[in-house]
Protein backbone atom coordinates (compact mmCIF):
# COMPACT_ATOMS: atom_id res chain seq x y z
CA UNK A 1 0.00 0.00 0.00
CA UNK A 2 2.86 2.30 1.08
CA UNK A 3 4.54 1.46 -2.15
CA UNK A 4 1.74 2.03 -4.38
CA UNK A 5 1.13 5.42 -2.56
CA UNK A 6 4.93 6.33 -3.18
CA UNK A 7 5.09 5.09 -6.75
CA UNK A 8 1.94 7.32 -7.82
CA UNK A 9 3.11 10.49 -5.98
CA UNK A 10 6.70 10.65 -6.99
CA UNK A 11 5.91 9.63 -10.66
CA UNK A 12 3.10 12.49 -10.89
CA UNK A 13 5.66 14.84 -9.11
CA UNK A 14 8.21 13.54 -11.70
CA UNK A 15 6.76 13.66 -15.00
CA UNK A 16 4.88 17.51 -13.69
CA UNK A 17 9.01 18.39 -13.59
CA UNK A 18 10.43 16.86 -16.53
CA UNK A 19 7.16 18.51 -18.13
CA UNK A 20 7.70 21.38 -17.32
CA UNK A 21 11.84 21.54 -18.52
CA UNK A 22 10.53 20.93 -21.76
CA UNK A 23 8.46 23.42 -22.14
CA UNK A 24 9.13 26.57 -20.55
CA UNK A 25 10.51 29.68 -22.09
CA UNK A 26 12.84 30.53 -19.17
CA UNK A 27 16.41 28.56 -18.94
CA UNK A 28 16.17 29.22 -15.20
CA UNK A 29 13.22 27.37 -14.11
CA UNK A 30 13.84 24.49 -16.59
CA UNK A 31 17.10 23.90 -14.81
CA UNK A 32 15.39 23.69 -11.65
CA UNK A 33 12.54 22.01 -12.52
CA UNK A 34 15.37 19.37 -13.75
CA UNK A 35 16.85 19.16 -10.53
CA UNK A 36 13.35 18.38 -8.74
CA UNK A 37 13.02 15.90 -11.23
CA UNK A 38 16.32 14.42 -10.78
CA UNK A 39 15.86 14.31 -6.76
CA UNK A 40 12.03 12.34 -7.35
CA UNK A 41 13.79 9.77 -9.64
CA UNK A 42 16.10 9.14 -6.63
CA UNK A 43 12.86 8.38 -4.92
CA UNK A 44 12.18 5.08 -7.16
CA UNK A 45 15.57 3.97 -6.39
CA UNK A 46 15.34 3.89 -2.92
CA UNK A 47 11.55 2.52 -3.76
CA UNK A 48 13.20 -0.59 -5.76
CA UNK A 49 15.92 -1.21 -2.92
CA UNK A 50 18.53 0.06 -4.61
CA UNK A 51 19.59 2.66 -2.13
CA UNK A 52 23.65 2.99 -3.84
CA UNK A 53 22.23 4.08 -6.78
CA UNK A 54 19.66 6.78 -5.22
CA UNK A 55 22.45 8.08 -3.20
CA UNK A 56 24.96 8.37 -6.69
CA UNK A 57 21.76 9.71 -8.39
CA UNK A 58 21.31 12.82 -5.92
CA UNK A 59 24.82 12.85 -5.48
CA UNK A 60 26.38 13.02 -9.38
CA UNK A 61 23.11 14.71 -10.79
CA UNK A 62 21.74 17.10 -8.30
CA UNK A 63 25.39 18.00 -7.42
CA UNK A 64 27.94 17.31 -10.13
CA UNK A 65 25.45 17.92 -13.23
CA UNK A 66 23.16 20.76 -11.78
CA UNK A 67 26.41 22.56 -10.43
CA UNK A 68 28.15 22.06 -14.06
CA UNK A 69 24.65 23.35 -15.68
CA UNK A 70 24.43 26.43 -13.48
CA UNK A 71 28.15 27.37 -13.75
CA UNK A 72 27.79 26.83 -17.48
CA UNK A 73 24.59 28.93 -17.54
CA UNK A 74 26.82 31.89 -16.26
CA UNK A 75 28.23 32.00 -19.73
CA UNK A 76 25.32 32.30 -21.47
CA UNK A 77 21.97 35.30 -21.88
CA UNK A 78 19.07 33.45 -19.58
CA UNK A 79 17.41 35.83 -19.12
CA UNK A 80 15.52 36.40 -22.33
CA UNK A 81 12.94 33.48 -23.83
CA UNK A 82 14.20 30.68 -25.58
CA UNK A 83 12.55 30.63 -29.14
CA UNK A 84 11.48 27.58 -30.30
CA UNK A 85 11.32 25.95 -33.68
CA UNK A 86 7.00 25.85 -35.15
CA UNK A 87 6.47 22.47 -35.84
CA UNK A 88 3.73 20.01 -36.21
CA UNK A 89 3.17 19.47 -32.69
CA UNK A 90 0.84 16.63 -32.73
CA UNK A 91 3.67 15.04 -35.58
CA UNK A 92 6.43 15.32 -32.80
CA UNK A 93 4.22 14.06 -30.06
CA UNK A 94 3.18 10.76 -31.73
CA UNK A 95 6.19 9.99 -33.19
CA UNK A 96 8.33 10.60 -29.48
CA UNK A 97 5.78 7.91 -28.12
CA UNK A 98 5.96 5.67 -30.82
CA UNK A 99 10.18 5.70 -30.61
CA UNK A 100 9.57 5.26 -27.06
CA UNK A 101 7.34 2.40 -27.15
CA UNK A 102 9.65 0.92 -29.61
CA UNK A 103 12.18 1.36 -26.99
CA UNK A 104 10.46 -0.12 -24.30
CA UNK A 105 9.47 -3.22 -26.53
CA UNK A 106 13.44 -3.73 -27.37
CA UNK A 107 14.45 -3.77 -23.71
CA UNK A 108 11.47 -5.52 -22.34
CA UNK A 109 10.83 -8.53 -25.37
CA UNK A 110 13.74 -10.87 -23.72
CA UNK A 111 12.10 -10.75 -20.33
CA UNK A 112 8.57 -11.70 -21.78
CA UNK A 113 10.29 -13.91 -24.49
CA UNK A 114 12.12 -16.49 -22.49
CA UNK A 115 12.25 -17.39 -18.72
CA UNK A 116 15.32 -15.54 -17.74
CA UNK A 117 17.42 -16.01 -14.50
CA UNK A 118 19.48 -13.93 -12.44
CA UNK A 119 23.20 -13.13 -13.92
CA UNK A 120 24.86 -12.02 -11.00
CA UNK A 121 22.14 -12.99 -8.59
CA UNK A 122 22.09 -11.01 -5.21
CA UNK A 123 23.54 -12.62 -2.24
CA UNK A 124 21.52 -12.86 1.04
CA UNK A 125 22.18 -11.54 4.22
CA UNK A 126 24.05 -8.21 2.23
CA UNK A 127 23.22 -4.61 1.57
CA UNK A 128 22.95 -3.03 -1.26
CA UNK A 129 25.66 -1.57 -1.35
CA UNK A 130 28.26 -4.39 -0.17
CA UNK A 131 26.88 -6.40 -2.82
CA UNK A 132 27.55 -3.52 -5.45
CA UNK A 133 30.63 -3.25 -3.96
CA UNK A 134 31.35 -6.99 -4.88
CA UNK A 135 29.85 -7.02 -8.26
CA UNK A 136 31.30 -4.22 -9.54
CA UNK A 137 35.43 -4.64 -8.27
CA UNK A 138 34.97 -8.62 -9.47
CA UNK A 139 32.63 -8.63 -12.81
CA UNK A 140 32.61 -5.34 -13.92
CA UNK A 141 36.19 -4.10 -12.97
CA UNK A 142 37.38 -3.77 -16.27
CA UNK A 143 34.43 -1.23 -17.52
CA UNK A 144 34.84 0.80 -14.16
CA UNK A 145 38.35 1.68 -14.74
CA UNK A 146 37.45 2.36 -18.37
CA UNK A 147 34.89 4.76 -17.03
CA UNK A 148 37.61 6.29 -15.04
CA UNK A 149 39.27 7.12 -18.06
CA UNK A 150 36.72 8.48 -19.72
CA UNK A 151 36.40 10.74 -17.09
CA UNK A 152 39.73 11.82 -16.87
CA UNK A 153 39.09 12.11 -20.30
CA UNK A 154 36.27 14.58 -20.31
CA UNK A 155 37.79 16.25 -17.26
CA UNK A 156 40.63 17.39 -19.56
CA UNK A 157 38.54 18.56 -22.48
CA UNK A 158 36.68 20.40 -20.64
CA UNK A 159 39.33 22.03 -19.04
CA UNK A 160 41.15 22.95 -22.23
CA UNK A 161 37.99 23.86 -24.48
CA UNK A 162 36.52 26.00 -21.31
CA UNK A 163 39.31 27.72 -20.12
CA UNK A 164 40.72 28.94 -23.30
CA UNK A 165 41.82 32.92 -22.09
CA UNK A 166 40.57 32.38 -19.17
CA UNK A 167 43.89 34.16 -17.87
CA UNK A 168 42.39 37.18 -18.52
CA UNK A 169 40.88 39.07 -15.39
CA UNK A 170 38.00 41.66 -16.14
CA UNK A 171 38.49 42.75 -12.88
CA UNK A 172 42.06 43.13 -12.83
CA UNK A 173 42.20 45.10 -16.14
CA UNK A 174 41.71 48.89 -16.76
CA UNK A 175 38.86 50.24 -18.79
CA UNK A 176 40.26 51.20 -21.70
CA UNK A 177 42.15 47.27 -21.68
CA UNK A 178 38.73 45.86 -21.74
CA UNK A 179 37.38 48.04 -24.48
CA UNK A 180 40.27 47.11 -26.51
CA UNK A 181 39.77 43.55 -26.39
CA UNK A 182 36.08 43.57 -27.02
CA UNK A 183 37.38 45.74 -30.43
CA UNK A 184 39.82 42.99 -30.96
CA UNK A 185 36.70 40.15 -30.35
CA UNK A 186 34.43 42.26 -32.41
CA UNK A 187 36.40 42.25 -35.79
CA UNK A 188 36.77 38.47 -35.03
CA UNK A 189 33.16 37.63 -35.11
CA UNK A 190 32.92 39.55 -38.36
CA UNK A 191 35.52 37.89 -39.81
CA UNK B 1 -2.68 -2.99 -4.84
CA UNK B 2 0.37 -4.41 -6.21
CA UNK B 3 3.21 -2.21 -8.19
CA UNK B 4 4.79 -4.75 -10.57
CA UNK B 5 7.13 -4.09 -13.08
CA UNK B 6 5.07 -3.08 -16.00
CA UNK B 7 4.05 0.43 -13.85
CA UNK B 8 7.86 1.40 -14.01
CA UNK B 9 8.42 0.29 -17.70
CA UNK B 10 4.95 2.97 -18.23
CA UNK B 11 6.58 5.30 -16.25
CA UNK B 12 9.99 5.10 -18.20
CA UNK B 13 8.17 4.86 -21.43
CA UNK B 14 6.14 8.39 -20.32
CA UNK B 15 9.52 9.77 -19.36
CA UNK B 16 10.71 8.76 -22.39
CA UNK B 17 8.62 10.28 -24.70
CA UNK B 18 8.52 13.46 -22.51
CA UNK B 19 12.54 13.70 -23.44
CA UNK B 20 11.86 12.61 -26.83
CA UNK B 21 10.08 15.78 -27.51
CA UNK B 22 12.10 18.19 -26.02
CA UNK B 23 15.03 16.69 -28.08
CA UNK B 24 12.47 17.43 -31.27
CA UNK B 25 11.26 20.54 -30.55
CA UNK B 26 13.83 22.23 -28.42
CA UNK B 27 16.16 25.01 -30.81
CA UNK B 28 18.32 25.94 -27.43
CA UNK B 29 21.44 23.97 -27.38
CA UNK B 30 20.84 23.80 -23.42
CA UNK B 31 17.40 22.86 -23.18
CA UNK B 32 18.37 19.70 -25.83
CA UNK B 33 21.16 18.94 -23.51
CA UNK B 34 18.37 19.19 -20.36
CA UNK B 35 16.13 16.83 -22.32
CA UNK B 36 18.87 14.06 -23.37
CA UNK B 37 19.38 14.45 -19.14
CA UNK B 38 15.75 13.27 -19.52
CA UNK B 39 16.28 10.48 -21.66
CA UNK B 40 19.02 8.89 -19.75
CA UNK B 41 17.07 8.85 -16.46
CA UNK B 42 14.37 7.67 -17.55
CA UNK B 43 16.27 4.16 -19.02
CA UNK B 44 17.95 3.97 -15.64
CA UNK B 45 14.58 3.44 -14.20
CA UNK B 46 13.48 0.77 -16.04
CA UNK B 47 17.55 -0.64 -15.48
CA UNK B 48 16.71 -0.34 -11.62
CA UNK B 49 13.44 -2.03 -12.00
CA UNK B 50 14.49 -4.31 -14.21
CA UNK B 51 17.33 -5.46 -11.44
CA UNK B 52 15.18 -5.20 -8.83
CA UNK B 53 11.76 -7.97 -9.86
CA UNK B 54 14.05 -10.35 -11.53
CA UNK B 55 16.73 -10.26 -8.22
CA UNK B 56 19.82 -9.20 -10.63
CA UNK B 57 22.32 -6.48 -10.21
CA UNK B 58 23.39 -6.32 -13.88
CA UNK B 59 21.10 -3.43 -14.96
CA UNK B 60 21.87 -1.56 -11.62
CA UNK B 61 25.36 -1.32 -12.90
CA UNK B 62 25.03 -0.65 -16.21
CA UNK B 63 22.63 2.36 -14.55
CA UNK B 64 26.10 3.57 -13.01
CA UNK B 65 27.73 3.36 -16.20
CA UNK B 66 24.95 5.43 -17.38
CA UNK B 67 25.46 7.87 -14.90
CA UNK B 68 29.14 8.05 -15.68
CA UNK B 69 28.57 8.87 -19.26
CA UNK B 70 25.99 11.33 -18.79
CA UNK B 71 28.22 13.23 -15.93
CA UNK B 72 31.53 13.22 -19.02
CA UNK B 73 28.85 13.50 -21.93
CA UNK B 74 28.00 16.98 -19.63
CA UNK B 75 31.58 18.18 -19.22
CA UNK B 76 32.23 18.09 -23.10
CA UNK B 77 29.13 19.34 -24.01
CA UNK B 78 29.01 22.10 -21.95
CA UNK B 79 33.54 22.90 -22.93
CA UNK B 80 31.93 22.88 -26.53
CA UNK B 81 28.85 24.78 -26.15
CA UNK B 82 31.14 28.01 -24.00
CA UNK B 83 33.71 27.47 -26.92
CA UNK B 84 30.71 28.10 -29.56
CA UNK B 85 28.81 30.96 -27.32
CA UNK B 86 32.48 33.16 -26.87
CA UNK B 87 32.64 32.73 -30.79
CA UNK B 88 29.08 33.21 -32.11
CA UNK B 89 27.35 34.89 -28.83
CA UNK B 90 24.45 32.14 -29.41
CA UNK B 91 23.78 28.87 -28.82
CA UNK B 92 20.84 28.19 -31.10
CA UNK B 93 20.72 24.79 -33.25
CA UNK B 94 19.69 26.43 -36.50
CA UNK B 95 23.15 28.89 -36.83
CA UNK B 96 25.28 25.84 -36.71
CA UNK B 97 24.95 24.74 -40.68
CA UNK B 98 28.27 25.78 -41.82
CA UNK B 99 28.29 22.45 -42.90
CA UNK B 100 25.34 22.86 -45.01
CA UNK B 101 26.00 22.20 -48.91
Amino acid sequence: MFEAIAFYLFSFLTIAMFYITVTTSQALYALSALAAGMIFISAFFFILGADFLGAVQIVVYSGAVMALYAFGMMFFDTTRDVKEKKGNKYLITGLATLAAILVVVIVSAPLIGENISAYYPMTEGAGNTQEIGMVLFTKYLVPFELAAVMLLVAMISGIVLAGKKMDLSLTLMSDREIIEMREEKNKKVLL
Amino acid sequence: MEIGLNHYLVLSTILFSIGLVGVMRRKNLLMLFFATEILLNSVNISFAAISHFYGDLTGQMFAFFVIAIAASEVAVGLGLLIVWHKRHNAIDLDLMSTMKG
